[in-house]
């Protein structure tokens, strides 16, 4: 029996190609646009080919060195962050009770930081980290600690960190927690038939079969740092210097702060590229994985 | 190896309440070292709970589990020497099967060299020698079980292997290939073996011992043969056998029953005791021979042809009977007969069997 082809079914398409247009595409071509171009003001462009591209990925140029700064800088934030929260959101999901009534009221209770919006976590911790009157920093500075979030580099990216660990480990441990409840009981009663150790049960039973989990989760923790902005705009503002400023905060200064449109374009072009890639390793790590498992 | 020895055991998943609902009511029973056993019954039974109590994995709210006369009731199952296999395979992903199969071994701190040895043997013994380095993830559903009860048996000490449902996840054409297998391991370990199901050929195969259970009691544990042949309870006879035991409510009088009417003569004469709410004589179709004449009218609803057999469905008064056609009986029309052997009927009261006195 053959098909009945019918092309106006096209047309049906349209309306969402319309949609991707103006959200997406035109967008993005104006960016490819002006990553070609430059001007002079008053409106007036003219073709500038790769230059733009050329400077940002050479480290001797002004842009080319902030750019590898801030890709530096970005890298360094996501792997610290990954490194606290991954192993905090197992530990923190293997330690919640599994049945009972408090399963739902400490679920609530994790889950709550990742309510909040990303504005208000930076102002609730901008107050929080202030060394003379917030309970944190205050707390810190009368242990004798020295801490302050706005002149010292270092204060100010624990604060970065520990804000993101505080608000986003619980994905870890919400993504980890599931993967640790779909686990058959009959998977612990063999490995203590077996007279498995408790560390052997975790690395033999529990942390394979958290495999896909935690890919999904160090994916998502992986793109979400990485595209870092809010928290360190309102927190330190980037500073103290450029310590904490990072890719997306960077690149707001230039477009915006500068309005330096070439090497704002040339910036967002590459960083996009560098966000695909990574994505698309990811993915292939994951696909690969399925395909193993599934033999 | 152990004997396995249930004394007056019983659980309740309630145990405060006022009347305990009994998942399983008191039991007593020994299981002999090396023999194979078989729990069978309807979902519900009570032979998981059974099972998970032989295992640790909940305390009997009343009774002793001694496991060659020592008192196991309180340990836990890492103390209580017992391998288990489970509905689905339960293997370490991330291990070879030689690393699944050594895994017992090496947390109870087993020489290297010893576990190697023990492991080739074990895996001799389950036909997985070609596959010892392959990863256990990798393998049929099948072969997994086999790793699965290969863990239990590289301990040399096993008490006794428990068997849930095993063959569930299995494949029709491999489950009696992987059931043989069962059986070689049985007689070359000899160790005690108690398996859970509720598929009869499954146990009626398996074991050389099988309990039959429903609502958490035992209604009977015989060999296989006479579970077939002397079903002690109706739900045994019904249960066991395909299709169940014929049960017709009968007036039972010395040595005839009245059944709508018609008489059954019975090998024996009973004496039905007072106060009993329900009297039924009970026989297998396979034993009932339907013939254009014999001892009692029927009518023929059906005859299916099952290949190997022929087998009637029979109208007696508001009954229904299932009944063997032997392959050399023609039978037209409505109209036959059925002859069963004396021997062959049994009485029931209020679904237990009663025994008769020879006749004199």
């Amino acid at each position: 029996m053959s098909k009945p082809i019918n092309n106006r079914a096209w047309f049906f398409v349209l309306p969402v190609l319309g949609f991707v247009m103006f959200s997406a595409i035109i967008p993005m071509m104006t960016v490819v646009n002006y990553s070609v171009q430059d001007t002079m003001g008053s409106n007036q462009f003219f073709w500038n080919g790769d230059q733009w591209f050329r400077d940002l990925l050479n480290p001797t140029t002004e842009i080319g060195a902030r750019f590898a700064g801030a890709l530096g800088r970005n890298l360094t934030f996501s792997l610290v962050a990954l490194l606290i929260e991954v192993p905090l959101g197992i530990g923190m999901a293997l330690c919640l009770p599994r049945q009972g009534w408090t399963v739902g009221f400490v679920l609530v209770l994790i889950a709550l930081p990742m309510l909040i919006p990303w504005n208000v976590v930076g102002t609730i911790w901008q107050i929080f980290a202030r060394a003379d009157i917030g309970l944190f920093g205050a707390t810190l500075v009368g242990m004798g600690i020295p801490y302050n979030v706005t002149q010292d580099p270092t204060s100010a990216w624990v604060t970065i960190v520990v804000i993101d660990a505080w608000h986003w480990t619980p994905l870890v441990i919400l993504l980890s927690y599931a993967g640790l409840r779909a686990i058959p009981d009959a998977y612990y009663q063999a490995a203590r038939i077996d007279s498995a150790s408790r560390w052997a049960i975790f690395t033999n039973v529990e942390l394979p079969k958290l495999h896909k989990v935690l890919v999904i989760a160090v994916l998502l923790r992986f793109m979400q740092t990485f595209m870092i902005y809010t928290e360190p705009f309102v927190v330190t503002g980037g500073g103290p210097g450029s310590s904490t400023t990072f890719l997306a905060i960077d690149l707001v200064k230039i477009a915006l702060g500068q309005v330096d449109l070439g090497n704002a374009a040339a910036m967002s072009l590459v960083y996009n590229l560098i966000t695909l890639t990574i994505c698309w390793i990811f993915y292939t790590i994951m696909t690969q994985m399925d395909k193993r498992g599934a033999e | 190896m152990a004997r396995v020895e249930l004394d007056h055991i019983a659980h309740s998943y309630a145990p405060k309440a006022a009347e305990p609902a009994y998942a399983l009511h008191p039991l007593d029973v020994v299981w002999e070292e090396g023999s194979a056993c078989a729990l069978l019954g309807p979902s519900g039974c009570g032979k998981t709970t059974l099972l998970n109590i032989i295992s640790g994995l909940i305390a009997p709210s009343r009774g002793r589990l001694l496991f060659n006369g020592q008192d196991v009731t309180r340990l836990p199952t890492e103390k209580r020497n017992i391998a288990q296999v489970f509905q689905f395979p339960v293997i370490y992903d991330t291990m070879t099967v030689a690393g699944n199969l050594a895994f017992p071994l090496r947390n109870r701190g087993m020489e290297k060299r010893a576990i190697e040895v023990r492991v080739a043997e074990i895996a001799e013994l389950l036909d997985l020698t070609r596959d010892l380095n392959k990863p256990a993830r990798n393998l049929t559903a099948d072969a997994k079980q086999k790793i699965s009860l290969g863990r239990g048996l590289v301990r040399s000490d096993v008490a006794a292997v428990l068997f849930d449902e095993p063959l569930t996840v299995i494949d029709p054409a491999l489950k009696w290939e992987l059931r043989s297998k069962l059986k070689e391991v049985h007689r070359a370990l000899n160790v005690l073996m108690i398996y859970v199901t509720h598929d009869q050929v499954e146990a009626l195969t398996f074991a050389d011992q099988v309990m039959v259970m429903r609502d958490g009691e035992v209604l009977q544990r015989a060999t296989p043969a006479e579970l077939f042949e002397t079903p002690e309870h109706t739900f045994v006879g019904y249960f066991i056998g395909s299709p169940g035991m014929n049960f017709l409510e009968a007036d039972v009088a010395g040595h005839q029953a009245k059944v709508a009417g018609t008489v059954f003569e019975l090998g024996r004469s009973y004496t039905v005791p007072a106060g009993s709410t329900k009297v039924q004589i009970g026989f297998r179709p396979d034993y009932a021979r339907t013939a254009p004449s014999g001892d009692i009218p029927v009518k023929v609803r059906r005859i299916e042809d099952l290949g190997r057999r022929r087998l009637a469905r029979l109208a007696l008064g508001p009954h229904e009977i299932y009944a063997t056609v032997p392959h050399d009986v023609t039978i037209d029309g409505e109209d036959a007969a059925l002859t069963i052997p004396p021997n062959r009927l049994f009485v029931y009261v209020d679904g237990r069997r009663i025994i008769g006195e020879d006749r004199r």
